[in-house]
């Protein structure tokens, strides 16, 4: 048996409501299948299962907010056909969690020491009179969410579930009281709970995505220490064969300038890996997947920043392709929780305005950012001659404790090699 | 294909690239892609949507005079065969 | 005055009555230490007594505390019941040697034989811009010793009933008197007698937390409860009373039925009382508790000068409101 938990998508996620499940009991699932959709304060994200195996039982009912670490489902695997019951798994500690880890199959290890290890690994927390309570009242506290801090299970959540069992037949609102909706009209609708809860989400989507924001910026600015480098690139062999390569295409294949770029930014990470990972718990790690988190501003105001995952994998083309690709589901609601986690670093683009230089906020637990800003034609020294050149300013903001000055210089002088290249990204 | 019918098919495209705005409140010498807030990818989207509604394939050397409905309704309907 | 017209008093002027009442019904009770006579207390406490009991009974000393409060250890040891008055805690310091060498060891170490039924009481805490070496509350640091008792009446009731009950146990008793609470006025029954020393007491009651504090930090945390009050959160207030031996039973009852506990503090955190009752909270309610015990002390710093400074040093009433709401949380 293997448990579901709602994951983190996002070091300021505490909880998420689930919008519904995408699969019911009996279904067969494998590794990355998209089970559920969820409501973060940022959007709605398809997350998804690393798992093989059946659907055993639903735990989460759609409208529900769930604690990241909570379990939501219950889940068959191959491997564990002995019945062990989801209240065990529970309360494994942390340790013991991992020492399992170094006997699984190499998939499930996978599962078990995924990207950000603190996410997954994490226990419910449970506080003593809580667990008491359930004790007494024969609760199964893997079913519960906890709304407590850490989304720590506490005495009211215990009693709430108590008091819902009770009443469930009579009403199916959702757990947490939320403001009241019109009663009428959402129950003349069929699925009484969803709608007010989603109605609810869209109406505070806005404040939540800029309280979102908020956290993780201010954690930034509050906690890592930047330094900024910038380097003027001369783009001219770039877009010179960039307008060669788009004249041979047709409209729909026609590759954007900042494709390039991304390319180029994936490549120089190749080189300073330094700079492509996390720093959490005093601790500078460094990812071997270069997960391309691309900043995408929402018309109506706030950012996400979903993943290209394995970027310096991709040729152009399909970097081109998965660009699009993202901006339209970024949009339309439909990321993917990998994609909402997996980013090792984060590219901004702020050139389409006019502006000339990003000083970058690190999104945290990642090490750096890298803003580009718009190209103009500027004049160019070089070799005793002055020329008109497209000029674009591209900027580093990185983490002082993962990385210095020296490493920073390092990597944007990769990138400049790179993009001097563009036949060979 | 008259004015009123490209600006009808320019706006329809519009509308799909960016749920949220209305174009038909665009005036003829506004800068669609500040107005809309519309960036680089979109800018692309918009004119594939032309090519797939108007058969006009846009030269990339040409995005740069294509900023307004005053410039891109003279300029589609030259080019409409 | 007949028995049933309630009087209002000033927690100084209960101290006061209390020192009277203890001189007259025990001729073997007198007063001592720096400024008590003639200029009737640094705190004006003593005011009028000297001329009610003159000189012998009211003893103005040298500025020397290892040397009075030496001597009242004397006097007690040859039958006397001393109240020594030290200025404040922070002169106390001069005078540790005295009290926990000599006060708190002696009958332990003569084998049970003398016992020393000293009094001493000091003014304590922060809160009045008198800077870092004027300000200090170490009424926690001395209950961690064995042999003296640590009083700390927060209440006119407890300012006039407790001395009496001191001067009767025949061990050293401490009563430290927070200087901020001196002008605080009661309602008081005429004919109120002692109170006991043992016991804490449950000032406010409720269901959902239990704040457990002492002296003026009790104060603030009864208004902390009035304005949680306001918000659904019911608050119950614990008044310890007595700092050693600590009345454990009163605050693990408590949080066995509100689950939560705050202890609100004038001293610093690091190895102090609070530390001491979160400790006994976690071995004997562990399984009560619905969130980790927190604590609200003073900042780990000298108290400072300035104002602003001080009151953002010390456990204020929003502090409280706004962490009792965390450890609350959800609630309801």
């Amino acid at each position: 048996m293997a448990e579901f938990r709602m994951p983190s998508l996002g070091s300021d996620m505490l909880e998420g409501t689930l919008v519904e499940w995408l699969v019911k009991p009996g279904d067969r699932v494998k590794r990355r299948d998209a089970v559920a959709v969820v409501e973060t304060d940022k959007a709605a994200i398809e997350i998804e299962v690393y798992e093989e195996g059946i659907i055993e039982t639903i735990l989460a009912q759609p409208g529900q907010k769930i604690a990241v670490g909570a379990i939501m489902a219950v889940i068959r695997t191959e491997a564990g056909k002995k019945a062990e019951t989801p209240e065990k798994a529970t309360l494994k500690d942390a340790s013991q969690l991992l020492a399992e880890g170094a006997s699984v199959p190499a998939e499930d290890k996978e599962k078990k020491l995924p990207s950000i290890p603190e996410v997954e690994a994490r226990r419910i927390k449970v506080s003593p009179y809580a667990r008491r309570l359930a004790a007494e009242r024969s609760v199964d506290l893997s079913t519960i969410a906890g709304t407590g801090p850490d989304g720590a299970i506490g005495a009211t959540d215990v009693e709430r579930t108590t008091a819902t069992v009770i009443t469930q037949p009579a009403e199916k609102a959702p757990p947490t009281p939320i403001e009241e909706t019109p009663r009428e009209a959402s129950q003349k609708e069929a699925p009484p709970a969803a709608p007010a809860a989603e109605r609810h989400a869209a109406k505070d989507y806005q404040t939540a995505m800029r309280r979102a924001i908020a956290a993780a910026m201010a954690r930034s600015k509050r906690e890592i220490p930047h330094y900024y480098l910038q380097m003027r690139l001369d783009m001219s062999s770039t877009l010179r064969w960039l307008e060669s390569e788009n004249l041979k295409r047709p409209i729909k294949n026609r590759i954007l300038p900042v494709v390039p770029l991304i390319k180029g930014v994936s490549l120089a990470l190749r080189d300073v890996p330094e700079l492509n990972g996390y720093w959490i718990d005093d601790r500078h790690q460094i990812s071997e997947a270069i997960n391309l988190g691309f900043v995408i501003a929402l018309r109506q105001g706030g950012l996400i920043a979903p993943a290209i995952l394995n970027a310096d994998e991709k040729c152009l083309d399909e970097l081109m392709d998965a660009m699009r690709d993202l901006i339209v589901r970024t949009r339309s609601g439909g990321l993917r929780s990998s994609e909402m986690t997996d980013a090792t670093v984060t590219v901004t683009n702020l050139g389409d305005l006019g502006v000339e230089t990003v000083y970058g906020v690190i999104y945290p637990p990642q090490v750096a950012l890298i803003g580009f800003g718009k190209t103009m034609e500027q004049p160019w020294a070089e070799n005793g001659m002055l020329g008109v050149r497209p000029i674009l300013m591209a900027t580093l903001a990185a983490d002082h404790r993962a990385t210095d000055g020296h490493r920073g210089a390092q990597f944007l002088d990769a990138l400049n090699r790179h993009l001097q290249e563009p036949s060979n990204l | 294909m008259n004015e009123n019918e490209i600006k009808h098919v320019i706006f329809k495209i519009l509308k799909r690239i960016a749920p949220e705005s209305d174009p038909s409140t665009l005036a003829p010498d506004e800068n669609i892609r500040k107005t809309l807030d519309i960036d680089s990818f979109d800018a692309l989207n918009f004119f594939i949507g032309l090519d797939e509604e108007m058969g006009v394939t846009v030269p990339e050397s040409d995005y740069g005079k294509l900023n307004t409905l005053s410039e891109i309704i003279p300029y589609l309907s030259s080019r409409i065969g | 005055m007949t028995n049933d017209v309630m009087q209002k008093l000033t927690y100084r002027e209960a101290v006061r009555e209390a020192i009277r009442e203890a001189m007259k019904k025990d001729d073997r009770v007198f007063l001592m230490g720096e400024d008590v006579g003639r200029y009737g207390g640094c705190f004006a406490v003593s005011k009028g007594l000297l001329e009610d009991f003159g000189p012998t009974r009211i003893r103005d000393t040298p500025l020397s505390e290892s040397g009075f409060v030496g001597a009242g250890i004397g006097a007690a040891l040859g039958g006397m019941r001393p109240i020594v008055e030290v200025m404040t805690v922070n002169f106390s310091l001069l005078a540790a040697d005295q009290i926990i060498n000599n006060a708190a060891a002696y009958l332990h170490m003569s084998g049970g034989l003398f016992n020393v039924p000293i009094v001493i009481r000091m003014a304590t805490g922060g809160g009045r811009q008198l800077a870092a070496q004027h300000s200090r509350s170490l009424e926690g640091w001395y209950a961690h010793i064995p042999g003296i008792k640590v009083l700390s009446p927060a209440t006119v009731e407890d300012a006039r009933g407790m001395l009496w009950t001191a001067l009767e146990d025949p061990d050293p008793v401490l009563i430290f008197e927070n200087a901020g609470l001196y002008n605080m006025e009661g309602m008081l029954p005429p004919d109120i007698g002692p109170v006991d020393i043992d016991k804490a007491r449950i000032r406010r009651e409720g269901k959902d937390i239990s704040i457990i504090s002492y002296s003026a930090s009790l104060f603030k945390s009864l208004d902390a409860a009035e304005i949680l009050a306001k918000e659904g959160i019911e608050a119950e207030v614990i008044d310890l009373r007595t700092l050693r031996p600590l009345d454990e039973t009163t605050f693990l009852d408590s949080v066995a039925r509100t689950h939560r506990a705050l202890i609100v503090d004038e001293g610093w955190r690091s190895g102090s009382i609070s530390a001491e009752i979160s400790s006994r909270i976690m071995e004997s309610a562990f399984y009560e508790l619905d969130a980790p015990v927190e604590r609200l002390c003073s900042a780990e710093v000298p108290l400072p000068y300035a104002r602003h400074l001080e009151e953002a040093a010390l456990p204020q009433v929003n502090k409280i409101a706004a962490l009792v709401k965390k450890m609350v949380g959800t609630h309801g």
